[in-house]
């Protein structure tokens, strides 16, 4: 790994500041992404910004009809938060699978949301819930936030404070893993509630994507039947030595099946 | 050059590091602990588990200037000043869950915090995903999950000793 200088701020200003000085600057918070990027020399920052300083970027609060999640909450805090579990029970199912418990101890939910890796799991819950992604400057919804592969509507300067998750009647969420790597070959999350009928999926394409034919066949009935007939364009898929994309494409309806049946 | 200020299986250190140090290589090279193994550099293996404030982590894949006024354990830190084996080690020892060793102090590491989460007992089941962050390729999971479940009910007092255990 390079060389750099590491810098905490105790200010979300502080370190916005920070990012705008220095266009070659990253911010880090669980660094289970960033860390072994940098190992392989995938990125080079000058500066590294340890974001675990600012306090009011953590914490757990229930808001109205909302769930208001700090953007460093780590995975194994969601995963085990009476709060989320009786807000959202599959929200916190979902981060218990993410990685491994060590990787879960370390990795936050703005560090994976700000990333955007294909793969992730905490996308398909931000869009398959119709989250808001709230910033140091303003505030934006899931369906205006996930731009492309590891691609946002973040400004290099703007931080992801936390996420205001919409409290569902009915949420679920299922993956198929890789069985090396763990990461998500195709998975669906799936909701029904003041968003109206969502379906995310996450892992088979470039960025998570809204399904619109299994949003609308969920409407006409929320059962697992209902998807089970919507077939997924393998067009513009991931294919790769794990799968193709017609493979995914498969997936894609099997794991809606499942995220329907775990949502009741 | 920055420093961080951290404690060590109970001791103080404080140690010159650069911004790209990894608390693995605090351990390692500076402090000479090298009972923390690196086996992938991936994040993958789980050699290099250690515990930072109770809850174990990849320290390959943590920075060390993160780590400042943290409380860090490593495999050098569960035995007793006396050289009495903690129940986890001991457990290993006494159901050979181990071959080569080289994952070892990570596995041990995994096991204590799994076990200390789960105060009402643990599934052979949930010991097998407990260990998801952690490899051998010697594939000795067998014994390393009978040790585990031998060292969680001496942990939580349902038995006395390992040895008693293991009958």
């Amino acid at each position: 790994m390079y060389d750099f200088t590491y810098t905490k701020p105790s200010s979300i200003a502080d370190a916005a500041k920070l990012l705008a000085a220095d266009p070659d600057a990253k911010f880090i918070s669980g660094g289970q992404t960033l860390l072994p990027a940098l190992k392989h020399r995938l990125n080079r920052p000058t500066t590294v910004v340890d974001l675990t300083g600012i306090a009011e970027m953590r914490g757990i609060r229930r808001e109205g009809n909302s769930l208001v999640i700090g953007a460093l909450t780590r995975h194994a805090e969601v995963a085990t938060s009476a709060e989320v579990k009786a807000a959202i029970p599959a929200l916190a199912e979902m981060a218990s699978n993410i990685g491994d418990t060590q990787v879960r101890n370390r990795g936050t939910l703005g560090g994976s949301v700000a990333n955007n890796d294909p793969a992730a799991d905490y996308p398909a819950a931000v869009l398959g819930l119709g989250a808001t992604v709230v910033t140091s400057s303003r505030e934006i919804p899931a369906d205006e936030f996930f731009l492309g592969m590891f691609t946002t509507a973040l400004e290099p300067d703007e931080l992801l404070v936390a996420i205001r998750f919409p409290i569902p009647e009915k949420a679920g969420y299922a993956k198929m893993r890789n069985p090396a790597s763990r990461y998500v070959m195709a998975g669906a999350f799936v909701s029904r509630g003041p968003q109206g009928i969502r379906v995310a999926i996450n892992g088979a394409g470039p960025c998570v994507f809204r399904q619109a034919d299994m949003e609308a066949a969920l409407a006409g009935a929320w059962s697992a039947d209902a998807v089970a007939g919507v077939k997924q364009d393998a067009d513009g898929l991931n294919g790769d030595i794990h799968g193709s994309a017609e493979y995914r494409a498969h997936l894609v309806t099997v794991m809606a099946k499942r995220a329907v049946v775990a949502a009741g | 050059m920055p420093q961080v200020t951290l404690s060590v299986n109970g001791k103080s250190h404080t140690v010159d590091i650069e911004g790209r140090t990894l608390l693995v290589e605090l351990l390692r090279e500076k402090l000479r602990l090298t009972g923390t193994h690196v086996g992938c550099d991936t994040s993958q293996c789980g050699a290099c588990v250690v515990h930072i404030d109770g809850e174990s982590v990849k320290s390959c894949t943590t920075l060390a200037a993160m780590c400042e006024g943290a409380s860090v354990t490593t495999i050098e830190g569960l035995a007793k000043a006396d050289g009495t084996l903690h129940p986890m080690q001991e457990a290993f020892r006494e159901y050979h869950a181990l071959q080569c060793g080289f994952c070892t102090p990570g596995m041990v590491m995994s096991a204590v915090d799994l076990v200390q989460k789960h105060p009402e007992g643990l599934s052979e089941l949930e010991i097998r995903e407990g260990l998801e962050g952690n490899l051998c390729r010697c594939t000795g999971y067998h014994n390393i999950v009978k040790a585990i479940a031998a060292a969680a009910e001496v942990m939580h007092g349902k038995r006395e000793t390992i040895a008693a255990a293991a009958q």
